[in-house]
């Protein structure tokens, strides 16, 4: 059975993301708002991508869109060649389940559940069995480098080690694209290099396409490709690749 | 899904234990209520049968005069043994017939006196009224014929009079006459209305007529009717018989009556059902109050986990497994609920039981029921939270602090 009832995602050849003048309009009339106005963005499987501008500038909207936890009022978004905007709630939550993982700045772990349990949680709603489950969630731990720490619950560990369960929940499932909304804002230097090391091991080695948001120049100097926002547009695309 | 769903909401019961205990109370005390109320009706109901049931079994009771009010005096005459014994001739379906009359006297023995009723009958009354000996003997034909003064006793009386000492072949003073004591009757124990069963003399007819009486009066005949055969029946085929012998013409209404025990059991029993239900309903309403509480706590729960509602959400939950996950927390604590509060009806009923001196009766059914019901309040309270959490907007609920 298809993930994605009735929804199959196209051909591989086509861009994993692709946004066709997208816009996200709240209120109306004077009041009308536009937190992302006419963005056009192809992002090709295999992509690091970093995503900078100020708040305000319409980037955080574009994630939402992008992590298909909001659909755009114009415009059409189409994941792997699938419309996104013409699929329903659940079919959303779907295409989340077996395509996405996310990362978030607070890490949103769940309190009061080891870290084991809290990797296991997307393989929980993707039925896998229960012993295989245990397997691949202490495997992602230990990718992530916190082999031993699978009983610990998030109060008993620092940040760096949070954000890093957090990962190995994202990639736990070997999404296809993982949504990293200013993972390393709330850690120091040396964490968030090794965030960032995490990131690009999976970037390169599992093929997983990241979409990162970040404020800071030296985290998006990982990147492929970097994406500025101003005012609800793509202001400017620079590639660090060819600079270096 | 299901199990990882109880296995989620077990956790989160037992992480908020007090808050957990707290929210059931008012299940636990509804379900206790309900079962405990049952079980002392049907404990009463029970006990009433088998009083009854101790009098002897479809006995009827045949008295003269109809029941009148206060005041009221009935001046038909009374029947006499050949009444009885034309019933014992023509009345097939009557199994045993005993005619009896009786006062209150007092009975003495050495310096001991005790005020008791002293009834003349025959060996049939032993066994309309399942009276079985303790020791002794019932009457013998002599004893009946030549109205000899012996008599049979019944317990109270033998503790009141003899304490511990064996009567049998001892004197009883009653009036100017000493009769010899025969036989002693097994003891029964309280009756319905709070009388002593236990408390009689019995003599036999032809000696309490002649010696206490004076007359050849018989005010009572009880009927035990044959297994198989409809009390009805032999109702109408009494007072047929004895309309015919008292000569009461057709327009004239009986100028005796006779009585079903088991009408009475009936009456009795209703009475309690009916007592036992009202108060049931009473105690149900606790439940729907503490269907109520469930909810509220569901709600504050929901609030509280906003965040991991949104993290589940945003890795894929669909919205009917977060239903799913927060209704059967509701049921689980309902449930539990329901659990205690069997566990606590049965302790407070064994215990209120004893209490009473009610027999206890184990109601299956009705604990059934309350587990049941419990568990469909945890799913009617607890579906509105559920669908509050399961359609959270994610990227609100990751927001949520």
């Amino acid at each position: 059975m298809s993930p994605l009832d009735g929804v199959t995602p196209a051909a591989e050849s086509a861009p994993l993301i692709e946004l066709h003048q997208v816009s996200k309009i709240y209120g109306s009339g004077t009041a009308e708002v536009r937190a992302l106005d006419g963005v056009d963005l192809r992002i090709q499987e295999g992509e690091f991508v970093a995503v900078m501008g100020p708040s305000g500038s319409g980037k955080s909207t574009a994630m939402n869109i992008l992590g298909c936890l909001d659909t755009p009022t114009l415009g059409s978004y189409r994941f792997r060649g699938v419309p996104v905007e013409s699929l329903d709630r659940n079919q959303r939550a779907l295409l989340r389940r077996h395509y996405l993982g996310f990362v978030f700045q607070g890490f949103n772990l769940l309190n009061r559940t080891s870290a084991l349990e809290n990797v296991e949680l997307p393989l929980i709603y993707r039925r896998t069995p229960s012993a295989e489950r245990h397997a691949l969630a202490r495997q992602a731990l230990a990718m992530v480098g916190l082999t031993g720490w699978e009983h610990h619950t998030p109060s008993e560990l620092s940040g760096g080690q949070q954000q890093r369960v957090a990962i190995a929940r994202a990639m736990v499932t070997q999404p296809s694209l993982l949504l990293a909304d200013e993972p390393t804002g709330n850690l120091d230097t040396a964490r968030s290099h090794e965030i960032m090391e995490l990131l690009i091991g999976l970037n390169r080695e599992r093929a997983i396409t990241v979409l990162m948001v970040t404020h800071e120049a030296d985290m998006a100097a990982y990147a492929h490709r970097v994406i500025h926002f101003l005012d609800g547009r793509v202001a400017d695309v620079i590639q660090p690749g060819a600079e270096a | 899904m299901l199990w990882n769903a109880l296995l989620l909401a077990l956790r989160e019961i037992r992480r908020n234990i007090l808050r957990s205990v707290l929210t059931i109370l008012g299940i636990v005390i509804g379900v206790a209520a309900v079962i405990v109320m049952v079980t002392l009706g049907d404990g009463a109901t029970r006990q009433v049968t088998q009083q009854i049931e101790s009098l002897g079994s479809n006995l009827l009771m045949i008295r003269v005069g109809q029941r009148m009010g206060p005041g009221q005096r009935s001046n038909a005459p009374a029947f006499s043994l050949s009444d009885a014994l034309a019933i014992r001739r023509d009345v097939s379906s009557a199994r045993a017939v005993a005619p009896s009359s009786s006062a209150s006297l007092t009975a003495v023995v050495g310096n001991r006196s005790w005020s008791t009723t002293i009834s003349g009958t025959d060996n049939a009354y032993f066994d309309v009224r399942n009276w079985e000996l303790e020791s002794g003997r019932m009457f013998s034909t002599g004893d009946l014929r030549g109205g000899r003064s012996v008599c049979v006793i019944g317990a109270t009386v033998r503790r009141e009079l003899f304490g511990a000492m064996d009567p049998i072949d001892q004197n009883i003073r009653l009036k100017s006459m000493a009769c010899q004591v025969v036989g002693l009757l097994r003891a029964k124990g309280q009756s319905t209305m709070g009388m002593d069963q236990d408390d009689l003399v019995l003599m036999p007819l032809r000696t309490y007529q002649r010696r206490i009486a004076g007359n050849q009066d018989v005010n009572l005949i009880q009927v035990s009717v044959r297994d198989g055969v409809s009390t009805e029946e032999t109702t109408k085929e009494l007072e047929r018989l004895l309309r015919e012998r008292r000569n009461i013409s057709a327009s004239e209404d009986d100028d005796f009556s006779v009585r079903d025990l088991k009408e009475i059991t009936k009456m009795l029993t209703g009475t309690t059902r009916v007592l036992t239900a009202l108060l049931t309903a009473v105690a149900a309403v606790s439940l729907l109050v503490g269907g109520i509480g469930i909810m509220n706590i569901m709600l504050v729960s929901v609030t509280e986990r906003t965040r991991e509602i949104g993290i589940r959400l945003a890795i894929g939950a669909l919205e009917r497994e977060v239903l799913l996950q927060f209704l059967v927390e509701a049921v689980a604590l309902s449930s539990l609920g329901g659990i205690l509060g069997i566990l606590l009806a049965l302790g407070a009923s064994l215990g209120l039981t004893r209490l009473l001196n009610v027999p206890f009766v184990f109601n299956g059914g009705i604990v059934l029921i309350a587990f049941f019901f419990s568990a469909a309040v945890g799913v009617i309270f607890g579906y509105f939270p559920a669908r509050r959490a399961a359609r959270l907007d994610p990227i609100e609920a990751l927001r949520r602090e």
